[in-house]
């Protein structure tokens, strides 16, 4: 699946987007959170706190708790400022 | 069915509030109130000059995220028309960043729905605007208060719309 990086996110990943093939086990965006961040310190710095990280799955916002099954595009952002 | 008509536009350029307000009312006479609103890039930034805005933005999801705020409004409030448009790239000081503009017979729904959506516009529409200043450039963070004016459209519309 493809993972898109914005703003700040993209800064500290230092990529503004990627394909990936996760194991299994990554079954949602937490865990897809958790298992980027142990890629290495751009990832480690990005995600240092989860909490302020938004996720889109197929241009669509979703929680935390969402499921990654079938996702053609994962994207993760900070909160937004437009308007 | 009242003919209603929708436009939703992400560009780099500006643009002229008061065309596109006038093209809500083109050609009809069922339309009793136009309300515009207008988003300006402010020429400070917490006390500190600033030189310009730049906005980066989810190409595909912005358009798709605005859409999906534009059809609730036509549920919720007996809307005739809605236009939005939001720049992207680079503004400077005194330029418009954004616009909604809302059509109805009376002016409560063109009035509500606007709020309604330049409430999630701030929270919900990918966009993240870096500020450049004099001491450097930085990301703007995102308000809590724009957060808490966003919520306040989740409560039942019955009693929300009744209130107004």
């Amino acid at each position: 699946m493809k993972v898109r990086y914005f703003a700040w996110v993209r800064e500290r990943v230092g990529r503004e987007e990627e394909d990936i093939d996760p194991p299994s086990g990554v079954a949602t965006v937490a865990d897809l959170v958790a298992w980027l961040t142990q890629r290495g310190e751009g990832y480690a710095y990005a995600f240092e706190n989860p909490k302020v990280i938004r996720a889109a799955i197929d241009k669509s916002h979703v929680r935390a708790d969402a499921p990654i099954t079938g996702a053609s595009e994962v994207a993760f952002f900070p909160p937004m400022t437009g308007g | 069915m009242n003919h209603m008509t929708s436009t939703i536009r992400l560009q780099r350029e500006t643009f002229d509030v008061a065309a596109e307000a006038k093209k809500l009312t083109q050609g009809r006479t069922d339309v009793g109130a136009v309300v515009t609103f207008t988003g300006i890039c402010r020429g400070d930034e917490n006390g500190e000059p600033i030189a310009a805005l730049t906005l980066e933005h989810y190409p595909g999801m912005a358009e798709a995220e605005i859409a999906r705020h534009v059809d609730e409004a036509f549920a919720r409030w007996p809307l005739l028309g809605i236009t939005v448009i939001h720049r992207f790239g680079r503004i400077a000081p005194g330029e418009d960043i954004m616009m909604v503009a809302t059509a109805s017979s009376h002016r409560q729904a063109a009035f509500a729905a606007a709020q309604f959506l330049m409430d999630y516009l701030k929270t919900r529409a990918p966009f993240w605007k870096q500020v450049e200043k004099a001491s450097g450039t930085s990301w703007i963070e995102a308000k809590s208060s724009d957060d808490s004016a966003a919520e306040r459209w989740s409560a039942s519309p019955s009693r929300q719309d009744a209130a107004q």
